[in-house]
């Protein structure tokens, strides 16, 4: 299988902005605050045609950011996005459309003072998919396509629960006829019952539609029941990658096997309650990252050359990749675990 | 058994809206013992935090407790006075809630904050309440506590923050603690620190917890009895193994159904039709009926809680039971 979506080296850094006189006040020798974030370094990876990667880490990792990135929304600092060997980005702004996003929010993605059937015309009479006149019938087949009633296209946002309004930003989404999908955290502000619903239809329509997708999310379950291969993230670099069986069955990196260890599982049939493993400590500030491998602080496999040399990631097996000096000893604690 | 510590009977509170009578909580009966865990779990919009508010009397107009009882050790709290009501909470009731960033006050340290919560209920020296406060945020995991104490809550993480407001609400060890939702802005390693944290310290402490969340999963690993909220009423209650395991009520073998966690990845999530009601326009009987692929004729009245071996569903059509509740 060949790669669809390829993301080669990409680095994201966020600085303060400067003024004018701040800039002259740098150049002139004057000591200004100029850190940046590195909110995403040095991210390789590449998604297969109609395959779902997923995106998981905690708030802060920058899997966001990467994201928005992928979607052509932020430009990155340095490297590329390509879609089918296609750059998505040239000179700073998105050059395509076959590349689309859902947000987490969908009382803020959508325009409150838009019908919703506008909202989801937009881009493709913009991007002359359908025309004015046949435009009423194209967004009418998107909204059964969502389960969404078409009489309900000269609606307003607010006329609509989350779940309906999710399933509105799906269907603008996807009336562009993108090749890839991004979808962050699309569930998180959903209840479990409605974020069933839009699960499923998640899963209906990549399989249907053959759609490459990306899915980030803070929840692990969701992502697990969702994706093919999973890349966890921590402060900006993803540390482990692969097959999302393996990687949520077998952890190859200690961050991972922690992250899942302190996810709370639903307690069916122990009558005494579980106890679960917690990670100490919290993410450091990405402003002031560790030095060596970012995660060594907090790391119970910790060593010496953990706090001095930064991990590169590289391939376990044909499938999977970690970044982790002592990846050989965490998968033989799975194993004895 | 020993007397419940906090008693629950038949508690409804209304909001007298203009577009008509919210009915938010209606009819809720639960019984907590000492240290117990109890987890109120609902979607949004069930009612279970404005049960939480209820029990503390924070239910501002045009809402108001319209019925029902809550007896605290004994003492009646409905129809306690203000200022009464305010002697106890903080002290024998006190409450943890979602977003840490409101419930501090940003202009006072954290020191600050906690002496002010001392000094409402208690006569310390300066050097006690310190002693204190320093005390319980050791216990709650804040490293460093004494020096902790001179820094503000933007100086906090999120995590932290909501270890001090958990800080906050321990100073009187009070009988009882509502926890709304405390850990759900938090990320998975520090909700798991806190999780731990917090069954530990009800279980030295003897403090009896509401946990509220829409969490099934956190509130298994936490809670040796739930109740799940559905439009406003306790649709089910029992203990939580028991409950999770073998659902009786239609609602909560949904939620759990619709979980990823428990299906096979890749397959569609069992779901539950539609959406929650609204508490405004509620179906005449079960609220849950139209929505339930169990509901018959009879769902047009509604059904009485059924009490069995220690457990209670609201529903004339069971799951995993063959006989229908005798009419």
């Amino acid at each position: 299988m060949s790669a669809f979506l390829t993301v080669d080296n990409v680095s994201r850094l966020f600085g303060p902005n400067l003024s004018t006189g701040e800039k002259i006040a740098a150049k002139l020798g004057a000591k200004v605050e100029t850190r940046s974030v590195r909110a995403v370094s040095d991210v390789t990876l590449s998604v297969h045609k109609g395959e779902t990667l997923g995106l998981v880490g905690e708030s802060g990792c920058g899997k966001s950011t990467l994201g928005r990135v992928i979607a052509g929304i932020l430009p990155p600092t340095s490297g590329t996005v390509a879609i089918d060997g296609a750059p998505v980005m040239e000179n700073g702004s998105k050059i395509t459309t076959r590349v689309q996003t859902v947000f987490q929010d969908p009382f803020a993605s959508l325009d409150p003072r838009m019908k919703v059937g506008d909202t989801v015309a937009e881009g493709p009479i913009a991007h002359g998919l359908t025309n004015k006149s046949e435009a009423g019938r194209y967004v009418s087949k998107w909204f059964e396509r969502v389960g969404l009633d078409p009489v309900w296209v000269d609606r307003y946002p607010h006329q609509f629960s989350g779940g309906q309004r999710q399933r509105i930003a799906i269907a603008r989404a996807l009336a562009m006829q993108p090749d890839v999908l991004i979808c962050d955290e699309p569930v998180a502000s959903l209840d479990v019952s409605i974020q069933a619903q839009i699960i499923n239809l998640f899963l209906e329509l990549t399989r249907d539609l053959k759609l490459t997708s990306v899915f980030i999310s803070h929840d692990l379950s969701v992502v697990q029941h969702v994706s093919d291969r999973v890349a966890v993230m921590y402060l900006g670099r993803i540390v482990e990658l692969g097959p999302v069986a393996q990687v949520f069955g077998t952890p190859a990196h200690p961050y991972t096997a922690a992250l899942f260890g302190s996810v709370p599982k639903l307690v069916l049939d122990a009558e005494e309650l579980v106890y679960f493993d917690t990670i100490e400590g919290e993410v450091p500030s990405p402003l002031a990252p560790p030095t060596g491998c970012y995660f060594h602080p907090r790391c119970p496999l910790s060593s010496e050359i953990c706090s001095v040399t930064q991990p590169l990631i590289q391939p376990v097996s044909d499938l999977r990749a970690v970044a982790c000096h002592h990846f050989k000893s965490q998968l033989a604690d799975n194993v004895s675990h | 058994m020993t007397d419940p510590v906090l008693s629950v009977e038949n508690l409804s509170t209304h909001f007298f809206t203009r577009a008509g009578v919210v009915k938010a909580v209606d009819g809720v009966s639960f019984d907590l013992a000492k240290g117990e865990i109890m987890g109120l779990v609902g979607e949004s919009g069930s009612g279970k935090t404005v049960t939480g508010f209820s029990l503390l009397g924070l239910v501002d107009a045009p809402g108001r407790i319209v019925a029902g009882s809550i007896k605290l050790n004994g003492t009646e709290l409905t129809t306690l006075s203000e200022k009464a009501l305010r002697a106890r909470r903080g002290r024998e009731i006190s409450m943890i809630f979602q977003d840490p960033i409101a419930t501090l006050n940003p202009m006072l340290t954290i020191g600050q904050q906690m002496r002010l919560a001392i000094d409402a209920h208690e006569r310390l020296s300066a050097r006690a309440a310190e002693a204190r406060a320093a005390d319980l945020l050791t216990q709650v995991g804040i490293p460093s506590a004494s020096a902790r104490l001179r820094a503000y809550p933007h100086e906090f993480s999120g995590g932290m923050r909501q270890r001090v407001a958990i800080a906050i609400a321990l100073l009187h060890h009070p009988a009882v603690i509502v926890a709304d939702e405390p850990t759900t802005a938090l990320d998975v390693s520090i909700q798991a620190q806190i999780l731990f944290q917090m069954r530990d310290l009800a279980r030295e402490t003897g403090t009896a917890l509401i946990w509220i969340s829409h969490d099934l999963a956190v509130v298994s690993s936490l809670a040796s009895k739930l109740a799940v909220m559905y439009a406003g009423r306790i649709v089910e209650q029992g203990p939580t193994a028991k409950l999770l395991r073998d659902p009786r009520h239609p609602y909560t073998a949904g939620l759990i159904g619709s979980l990823p966690a428990t299906a096979k990845p890749g397959v569609p999530l069992t779901q539950i039709p539609g959406t929650t009601p609204s508490l405004l326009s509620l179906p005449r009987g079960c609220p849950f009926a139209p929505r339930c692929d169990r509901s018959t004729k009879r769902c047009g009245t509604d059904p009485e809680m059924t009490l069995q071996d220690g457990r209670g569903w609201r529903c004339f059509h069971p799951v995993g039971q063959d006989t229908e509740v005798p009419a």
